[in-house]
Parts: structure tokens; C-alpha cells; sequence
């Protein structure tokens, strides 16, 4: 019976290690989900504009947001803008910048559908009691708005989490990346430590991931 | 950009695009007779079997599919199970989509009204019955664009395949840039191909979506 590469995880710092590798991907996520809910808001809001351009080109950008992988998008960014237009950009800076740029048009959407899902009559019914426009925002369409919008972007943290796997193929040295690592150097004590290791990485992920969409499951049905 | 080069990469890009869609569409094919399966043991609470599913769910639904890959690929070998390639990535594929597909067709069976189910019982109909020829063609009907964004999400995410060593769109692009350091052609390249891929997709999905209000009945 060989080990299965408990020892290899567990051998100096690799456990450690793997914990940073995972931070890496989670911080990652965290800054472009950031960067997104910002962005999302005012495109989201922009998105319900009545100008025909506008729509057209948010049209445009959520179909190419929809449509293109995120390692297409990580390449063309990394390798493509780089060479095209000759500046430098560090992988993790690249992984920000699509992480956002795709998490913008998620969270644009999201929006734009919790701002038309409010019906007409509470719009009519704030304005027959008086409110003005910036009152009637901020009291009754904004707090629903919102109520719909938190559980949905809580699930858009978690696929960031999922998606942001990908950064390895650029470069940057994640949790998987650093599974493989281990794997390598402890190939002759632990040759089966792919095992252990990568088995550990499927449970890091789920450990983080399931307990916040949980959370997201928990709050759209109570608020729901 | 060099027009003659890019024409000269052409037909590796339509080979990787043929292999692409070849285990893209297995993959989506295991994935829709896995979701509803499963769709059927949540909605009918067969005992066990229900928990069972539920675990998986959560297991795939919440780990990257590049993870999931990497686990079947080079974990698995090692307690004796080695799967090719191709194999591992249609079943990797087949998994998580199995457990996007289980909540799509799932949803679309609970948006069914009870009373249809009843109505069918009151008909003389057993519950077999009236699964079959009640409920699940209404709920077929209404997870349909459901399941055509779960097929583009699918089809999106055979990129990562390129880890495993399958030659698809991503590893061609890769491998060229590479071997010939033409970033942009390839690149630009890369990007066609994924739209060529896709974009029928995509539009049949907003076409379907566009025809299934007309077809809701009922309030």
C-alpha cells in the first residue's frame, strides 16, 4: 500500500504553501469582484437608458463577454495587448483586468435586470405620495434593487473564485500550480503524491466555495 | 498582421475546432442525460439515491473544471485508473455539466403548477403517467434556453483542455505561438475560431428564448 502523497502535503511547508497558492486565486477574485460591483452598478444603470448606441454597444460587449473563454480572453490580453501595443503588464495585473472586464458584464446584467424587475407601480405609487425623484430612489427602488442583487452577486464571487484557476496558464503561481510543484520535487520519496495533493486542491476549492454559495442560496430565499 | 501565414495555419485550427466540438458535444450529451437523471431523482425524492445526487451537485458545482480535470487526469492513474485524454475530458466535462444541467431541468419541472399533476391523477393517470405525458414536456419546453446557456458555458469551457494534452483550439493557438512566436496572428486566430464556434449557439439560444414566451400558456 503506498502513501497516496499524504506525506508529501504535509512534509515541511507544502500545506502552507498550498493555503498561499489559494490565496493568490481568492485575492485575485476579491479585487475583481470589487472592481466589478462598482463598474456593474453604473453599467447596469446605463443599461436602462432609452439611447439605441448605448444598447448596442453593451449589446456588443456582453455578447463578447458571453461568448469568449476566459483563457482566450486572459491570452489576448496578456500575450496579444502586450505585443500589439509593446507595454508591460505583470500576470496578475492581466488577471484583473479580465476578471473585471468580464465580471463588469455579469454584474452590468445583474443589475439591469433587478432595476426593470421593479414594477412600474412602485415608481407610480412613491411619486402619487409626493417623493421626489432622488427620495423615491433612494427609499424605495434602491433597497429593493439591492435585496434582489446580493445573493446574485455573492454567486459571482464563487465562479470568480472557480475561474480564477485559469491564472495559472499565464504564469502566475496559484494553488494549483503550486500542487504541482510539490508533485514534482517529492517525485522520487512520493510518487504517487498526485493523488493526495491534487485531491487536496479539488477539497480546498469546495471548502471555500460551498459555504458562500450557501449563503447566496440561503439569502435569495429569504429574501426572495 | 501577415494574411499568408494566417492562411497557412488554417488547417491545423479546423482540426482542433473538429476535436473541439467532438468532445465539446460528448460532453454536453453526458451532461444532459446526467442532469436529468438526476433532475428526476430530486424531483420524484427517491430515497438515498436523492442525497447521493445532492452530494454531487455541491461537489462539482462548487470546484473549477480545471481542477476537476486535473484530478481525473493525473490523480486517478494513480490508484489504477488512467483514462485517455479524450475520455477524460468528455467525462470532466459530462460531470460538471451534469450538475449545471441537474438545476436547469430541475427548475423547470418545479415552475410546472401542482395542479397539473393533479389534474392528470384526477384523470385516471398514475404517477408514471403523468410524469411522462404531463409534466416533463412542459418542463422540457420551459428549461429549453436554460440548457442552450448551459451548452455555451459547456462548449466555453473545453479551453481548459489544453492542460490534459488535447489538441483543441487552445493548445493549437498555444503550441504555435510557441514554436513560431506569431502572437497576434494566432491569437486573432484563436478568437475567430471561438466565434465561429459559438455565435450560432448563442443565437439559436436568444431565438429559442425569443419563441418560448409565445409558447407559455396557462396565466
Amino acid at each position: 500500500m503506498q502513501s497516496l502523497g499524504i506525506d508529501a502535503l504535509f512534509k515541511g511547508r507544502n500545506f502552507l504553501r498550498l493555503l498561499e497558492g489559494l490565496w493568490v486565486s481568492v485575492r485575485i477574485s476579491l479585487i475583481a469582484v470589487l472592481i466589478s460591483i462598482v463598474l456593474g452598478v453604473v453599467m447596469g444603470m446605463l443599461m436602462t437608458s432609452k439611447s439605441r448606441i448605448l444598447k448596442a454597444v453593451f449589446r456588443i460587449y456582453l455578447e463578447i463577454v458571453r461568448i469568449m473563454p476566459q483563457m482566450v480572453l486572459l491570452f489576448v490580453v496578456y500575450f496579444g495587448t502586450t505585443r500589439v501595443f509593446g507595454w508591460n503588464l505583470t500576470s496578475e495585473a492581466a488577471a484583473i483586468i479580465v476578471f473585471s472586464f468580464w465580471g463588469t458584464a455579469e454584474m452590468g446584467d445583474l443589475v439591469r435586470g433587478a432595476l426593470i424587475s421593479i414594477p412600474r407601480i412602485q415608481y407610480e405609487s412613491a411619486r402619487a405620495l409626493g417623493m421626489k425623484e432622488g427620495t423615491l430612489f433612494r427609499y424605495v427602488i434602491l433597497p429593493q434593487t439591492i435585496r434582489r442583487m446580493i445573493p446574485l452577486s455573492i454567486n459571482l464571487i464563487t465562479r470568480m473564485i472557480k475561474t480564477t484557476s485559469l491564472v495559472m496558464m499565464i504564469g502566475m503561481v496559484e494553488v494549483l500550480k503550486v500542487g504541482q510543484q510539490i508533485i514534482e520535487a517529492n517525485r522520487k520519496a512520493s510518487p504517487n503524491a498526485a493523488f493526495g495533493v491534487f485531491g487536496m486542491v479539488f477539497f480546498l476549492y469546495f471548502l471555500i466555495c460551498w459555504p458562500i454559495s450557501r449563503l447566496a442560496a440561503g439569502l435569495e430565499k429569504r429574501w426572495a | 498582421m501577415d494574411l499568408e501565414i494566417m492562411k497557412s495555419y488554417l488547417p491545423l485550427y479546423r482540426d482542433a475546432l473538429l476535436l473541439t466540438l467532438k468532445i465539446g458535444w460528448q460532453g454536453v450529451l453526458l451532461a444532459f442525460l446526467t442532469g436529468l437523471l438526476c433532475a428526476v431523482v430530486l424531483h420524484l425524492r427517491v430515497p438515498l439515491l436523492r442525497g447521493i445526487v445532492q452530494i454531487y451537485i455541491e461537489l462539482f458545482r462548487n470546484t473549477p473544471l480545471l481542477v476537476q480535470l486535473f484530478f481525473l487526469y493525473f490523480a486517478l492513474p494513480k490508484i489504477g485508473l488512467r483514462l485517455s485524454p479524450g475520455l477524460c475530458g468528455s467525462l470532466g466535462l459530462g460531470l460538471i455539466g451534469g450538475a449545471y444541467m441537474t438545476e436547469t431541468i430541475r427548475s423547470g419541472l418545479e415552475s410546472i403548477p401542482v395542479i397539473q399533476s393533479e389534474s392528470a391523477a384526477s384523470l385516471g393517470m398514475n404517477p408514471l403517467q403523468a410524469f411522462r405525458y404531463v409534466i416533463l414536456p412542459q418542463a422540457a419546453a420551459s428549461s429549453v434556453p436554460g440548457l442552450i446557456a448551459n451548452v455555451i458555458f459547456l462548449l466555453k469551457e473545453t479551453s481548459v483542455f489544453s492542460t490534459i494534452s488535447l489538441m483543441d483550439l487552445m493548445f493549437t493557438a498555444k503550441d504555435l505561438i510557441g514554436m513560431y512566436a506569431r502572437t497576434t496572428e494566432c491569437l486573432t486566430l484563436l478568437v475567430i475560431f471561438y466565434l465561429i464556434m459559438l455565435l450560432p449557439v448563442s443565437f439559436l439560444g436568444s431565438l429559442v428564448e425569443r419563441r418560448m414566451r409565445y409558447a407559455e400558456f396557462g396565466d
